[in-house]
């Protein structure tokens, strides 16, 4: 199977090019990410991260053959040849497929990724009915892979301004959370032109989340927060 | 890279759901436009007349227009906050969208109430 692999080393190269490889495929390949570590065993010099290997990890997402996807769960036999593969699009590049994701962490730290809750805490734990904690599915299986937010619009115009699904979805997961006590400054964070109000519903998000989560779905609840708060 | 700390602006909520408002009442006008001039018909220019010198239609017509430049107002601004960049540039552009969109509801009223 041919491989057009997106290389770029900014020690070495002036500019990036697109390189092609060629790989046997066998009977034990089943995902993209298989044949990369092929292409490894050819040229070591090619860079991609990659960890748990099952999409869990979020590490290898990258551009396959236009879409954004994780290598490690797109079948080999779903794609079309040549495989196009490049690095997420926005993200300043580091090398080959490899790109920075500090704009995007950054937008996820703002949203206070995490439970605020000052009240004294109960002997045992704070308890959530099984309705209340029925709220956060299709919120918590977030990986933070960054294919939803880089392959979208508004956060490649904005990224420093505009939180992107990818976080949204992960604020919404703390709103929509019952022993969080902070709804207000979560919301008061978020009204701001730039900062929620830059999704324009494009849903590139949906198209590609590879957990098959819904961050417009999640911006839209966000939305209704707000309407229920304001109006 | 920047590296201030991010909180809201507090604005920009009312503005999104202005622009929802503003778009169900032109979505209620033009169907109402529609079944109105289908009753009414008015095949020439004093028919046409006749038919915009009722109060009520002026005064949706006005509320149409009015609807309509406040919603190209908020998504005029959500192109410029997108493309461009320089700030200068985004507010001049801002200031003139702003005043054609005035200049045209002036304009609206000034033929709506001509007759």
């Amino acid at each position: 199977m041919r491989i057009s692999i997106y290389r770029y080393d900014p020690d070495r190269d002036e500019k990036p090019y697109m390189k092609e490889y060629d790989v046997a495929v066998e009977p034990g390949d089943r995902m993209l990410l298989d044949l990369l570590v092929k292409v490894k065993a050819i040229d070591d010099g090619v860079a991609f991260r990659r960890s748990c290997r099952e999409g869990v990890c979020g590490s290898d997402a990258m551009n396959i053959n236009g879409k954004n996807g994780l290598a490690c769960i797109t079948r080999i036999a779903d794609l079309k040849e040549p495989v196009e593969l490049r690095p997420l699009p926005g993200l300043p590049v580091i090398r080959d497929l490899i790109v920075d994701m500090t704009q995007f962490f950054d937008q996820y730290h703002s949203i206070r990724p995490y439970l605020v809750n000052d009240e004294p805490p109960p002997e045992r734990e704070r308890l959530q009915s099984p309705e209340e904690r029925a709220e956060l599915d299709g919120l918590y299986e977030c990986i933070l892979c960054a294919c939803c937010s880089t392959s979208c619009p508004s956060f490649w115009w904005n990224p420093d301004k505009f939180v992107g699904p990818a976080g949204l979805l992960n604020a919404y997961r703390f709103l929509a959370d019952s022993r969080d006590r902070a709804t207000n400054e979560r919301l008061d964070n978020l009204e701001d032109p730039y900062r929620l109000f830059r999704c324009h519903t494009i849903m590139n998000c949906v198209d590609v989340c590879p957990k098959s989560l819904n961050p417009t779905r999640a911006i839209g609840k966000i939305k209704e927060m707000m309407v229920k708060r304001t109006v | 890279m920047t590296r201030r700390i991010v909180v809201g602006a507090h604005y920009g909520f009312r503005d999104w759901l202005a622009q929802r408002v503003t778009a169900a009442v032109m979505a209620v006008y033009s169907v109402v436009f529609v079944v109105a001039y289908a009753v009414a018909g008015p095949a020439d220019h004093a028919a046409w007349r006749a038919f915009f010198s009722q109060g009520w239609l002026r005064l949706a017509t006005l509320l149409f227009f009015a609807s309509l430049f406040f919603h190209a107002w908020i998504g005029m601004r959500d192109i410029l906050m997108d493309y461009i960049k320089p700030v200068w540039l985004r507010l001049l552009l801002q200031v003139l969208v702003i005043l054609t969109l005035a200049g045209y509801a002036g304009w609206a009223v000034q033929i709506l109430w001509r007759a």
